[in-house]
């Protein structure tokens, strides 16, 4: 548990800015709070979820956390809704109307951008989301900052009758640095007024909201020009300024500490004047923005030619030091100092593997057996390493839910060469209730020929293991009302007979299933349902062991997967004319195996044994 | 306080306790009044990948991250992450190596190898390694999870604090939670402090004799 919880009003406390958020949230009065899990969003439910006096829930998904936000916020409580980047595409149905309605209770939408992508799919920058909705965006760049501006965001919502975007990245939401903590305050909920119609979005209302929308746009960039949040460091080397905000400000600093810096935490909408005024005062001014060139395009828009950014810096990624000094010096005239004393040296490289009895590696290693007839379309979640060695065994992954649409799209679309394929989709159970329904809904309407495999681990994984719908546990782990998968595709329209539960540890039960079922033209879900190693849920069982001089190095085994089978021993046979057979003999780690018996179902010769209790000498 | 900011960076594979040593190490800096940040890169690191952890220290940090060039210590709990991460020292800088050799399945199916001697070529490149074998210290007293308190133990010698403050920092979690393990981790520490006293010895004595 965050020692945030517990910490009294003017604690110092060493905080991921998550966490910070989270005691910002509840020290802001916050009622209601909504999430689904994203890296690098999902710490922040997780934290909020361990204070009193307010509802915290996982969501399906992020447009539903936003709606239950938006409900709350409605009703005159304060409201918090989090999530990752591409969260928020999912959401901006429900926000780009809302925006227009305006909140009674102050909402304040937290946004996560990846930027690096240490676990998406894309780089996305969030700051669009505020010039699209006209909605201001806070950007904090550090844990301190992230707690106080969370709790100005709910003032500011409350003021101007506006959601405001708290916009983090990777290095707010998973860095620790000293926050001091406050006091909580309090706000009562107004709840629901029946007699105001703002809310209802008929044409003839909201052109009545749009004027109202623009002059309240007006009215922030007047509060951005003035705003405490947006500072100037005066420095002494005036040869280059720089305008930045989030974490870039604080690699701006590491690099330059004697340089004019202009922060922007009220990013949007752009103090134009204030920025026009800073600008005078140095010789260059160099834009430093995470990651598109919004706020340069915009003050060049505004009639500022002569400022650098992008013409000098990377579009993606992180805008670290050893990114920024080079460029900055290269735009000085001036050779950079060099960078490291020592060589890069790149070893093997280490990519995610599954754990241990992961009830995938009994999908992926059945799918890699049918890799010539199958063309698979993937999910979001941990099965997306089905991509990777040794199974090689996925095709697509572009968002959550959308293996279903895209094995219906390709199930359409077959050429005189993959008219014989079968089309597979792989979908989790947390994505499968976050947005795959309505796609295999659309696969049963349309009479496609799609073969779902539904693996149901009974966890959020990828995230770290997040309570869904389907779990039976809420966020607080309290028990909770369980969706029963079967029932679930059966009331999509799959046929009954084409429903099957099927444990994934039992090989040749699977592969016969998904034989049986790629056979048959119309849609067939297979459901695994072996939970996730990691859960809760999962009881370990006795370890293995091979048996040596059983083992035949056929390497069946190894094709599973496991990260606790390894080879032992390697025999190569030459042939004249036929390539070379390459025997593996392998090993168990038995402090890594938990017993799930894939590896044995492998395995003709039955090497793979029971390991026995070490004798104590 | 000086100006001057320690950087410590802490590298290894998921689960091997590469982030509660960074913990460790940050929560010592603010018990010296330091401000600190930590920095993770976890990633999908619980599914065996790299893991590093930035730890910056002093009287005002700015940036998270180290900037490569310029990391005074290194602590790899294993090999080949302690040659892939070596480049971020400074000249100079220290890196304490852990020597047990983790191999991923891309290496044990054959399609990468794993250096011969990772600590060879970090050497080669001209850097400071002081490499033991923490996992059998660890082993030696009992229990395998005793690396990180071995590991720190380590570089105890080379911060700027007392070895002590470190020590009562790791001792002080037990004590709360654990109060059997104390005393085993208090050997550890020693122990790990004396492995690397040894290696630092050995290598001024190779210096001289070249």
């Amino acid at each position: 548990m965050s020692a945030a919880v517990q910490a009294k009003a003017a604690s110092r406390l060493l905080l991921s800015g998550n966490e910070a958020i989270a005691r910002g949230v509840w020290e802001a009065g916050v009622k209601v709070a909504a999430a689904y899990p994203g890296t690098p969003s999902t710490e922040m439910l997780e934290n909020i979820s361990l204070y009193p006096d307010l509802y915290a829930e996982w969501s399906v998904n992020e447009k539903v956390s936003l709606e239950v936000a938006i409900g709350a916020s409605m009703s005159g409580a304060r409201a918090f809704c989090a999530m990752k980047h591409v969260g928020m595409n999912v959401a901006s149905d429900a926000f780009m109307t809302q925006t227009l309605a305006g909140v009674v209770g102050g909402l304040v939408i937290a946004v996560a951008d990846d930027v690096g992508l240490s676990s998406s799919q894309n780089e996305q920058d969030s700051r669009f989301w505020g010039r699209f909705a006209h909605v201001p965006v806070f950007e904090p760049a550090d844990s301190q900052e992230a707690y106080e501006m969370v709790k100005a965001a709910f003032d500011l919502s409350e003021e101007y009758n506006t959601p405001v975007i708290l916009r983090l990245t990777t290095r707010v939401c998973h860095v620790k640095a000293m926050v001091t903590v406050g006091e909580k305050g309090d706000h009562a909920v107004k709840g629901f007024d029946i007699t105001q119609k703002r809310w209802v979005m008929t044409p003839a209302n909201a052109k009545n909201m749009l004027p109202k929308q623009i002059a309240r746009e007006g009215e922030l960039r007047k509060a951005a020009e003035v705003s405490p949040l947006n500072l100037v460091d005066a420095g002494s080397d005036k040869r280059v300024g720089f305008v930045t905000s989030g974490p870039a400000f604080m690699h701006v600093r590491e690099s330059f500490p004697d340089a004019p810096v202009m922060k922007l935490g009220f990013s949007y909408p752009v103090p134009v004047d204030a920025i026009k005024a800073f600008h005078a005062t140095v010789d260059r001014l160099v834009i430093v923005e995470e990651t598109e060139p919004l706020v340069e395009n915009e003050l060049k828009a505004a009639g500022l030619q002569d400022i650098h950014g992008k013409d000098i810096l990377p579009r993606l990624g992180e805008l670290t030091p050893n990114v920024l000094i080079p460029a900055i010096y290269a735009l000085r005239g001036e050779q950079a100092p060099p960078t490291s004393t020592y060589p890069k040296y790149e070893p093997f490289p280490r990519p995610p593997t599954m754990c241990p009895a992961c009830p995938h590696m009994g999908v992926y290693y059945t799918l890699s057996r049918l890799r010539k007839r199958v063309q698979i379309s993937g999910d979001i979640g941990c099965y997306t390493l089905g991509a990777g060695h040794p199974w090689n065994a996925l095709d697509t992954t572009i968002s959550m839910g959308a293996s279903m649409g895209i094995a219906l799209g390709m199930d359409k679309a077959r050429s005189e060469e993959t008219k014989d394929k079968a089309v597979v989709a792989v979908i989790g159970d947390s994505t499968f209730l976050h947005m795959g329904m309505q796609g295999l809904l659309d696969v049963v309407y349309n009479r496609g020929n799609v073969t779902a495999l539904l693996l149901d681990n009974r966890t959020t994984g990828m995230t770290g293991g997040q309570h869904h719908a389907g779990t039976g546990k809420d966020l607080h782990g309290e028990e909770a009302p369980r969706i029963d998968f079967a029932k679930l595709v059966e009331a999509l329209g799959v046929k009954a007979e084409r429903i099957h539960k099927v444990d994934p540890y039992r090989l040749p039960v699977l592969w016969k299933l998904i034989r049986q079922e790629i056979e048959i033209n119309e849609p067939s879900v297979i459901i695994t349902d072996r939970p996730c190693v990691l859960s809760e849920f999962y009881g370990k069982l006795k370890p293995l062991m091979v048996v040596d001089d059983k083992c035949t190095g056929c390497s069946n085994c190894i094709n599973v997967g496991c990260p606790a089978i390894s080879v032992r021993k390697t025999e190569v046979i030459k042939r004249d004319g036929a390539p070379d057979i390459v025997k593996k003999f392998t090993t168990i780690d038995t402090a890594m195996c938990t017993g799930c018996d894939m590896c044995v179902e492998s395995c003709g010769p039955k090497a793979i044994v029971p390991a026995q209790p070490v004798a104590v000498e | 306080m000086s100006d001057i900011i320690t950087n410590i960076l802490v590298c290894g594979t998921g689960g091997q306790g590469v982030m509660t040593a960074a913990e460790i190490l940050a929560q010592t800096a603010i018990a010296k009044g330091c401000d600190v940040k930590k920095s993770e890169v976890a990633g999908m690191a619980q599914r065996g990948g790299v893991v590093t952890s930035h730890v910056r220290f002093g009287k005002k940090v700015w940036s998270p991250v180290i900037t490569p060039g310029t990391a005074d210590i290194l602590v790899a709990f294993e090999v080949a992450e302690g040659a892939r991460w070596a480049d971020m020292l400074r000249p100079g800088g220290i890196a304490m190596v852990n020597t047990i050799r983790l191999t991923p399945p891309v290496v044990s199916a054959g399609l990468f190898k794993y250096p011969e001697d990772p600590v060879a070529t970090m050497r080669a490149a001209g850097v400071t390694v002081y490499d033991f074998d923490a996992g059998a210290i660890a082993r030696g007293l009992g229990d395998l999870r005793l690396v990180n308190t071995v590991m720190l133990g380590a570089i105890a010698d080379y911060l700027p604090f007392p070895a002590e403050d470190l020590e009562e920092q790791i001792l002080g979690r037990f004590r709360a939670r654990k109060p059997a393990m104390v005393e085993v981790n208090h050997k550890a520490f020693d122990l790990g402090r004396k492995a690397a006293r040894e290696r630092a010895e050995g290598a001024q004595k190779l210096a001289a004799n070249q």
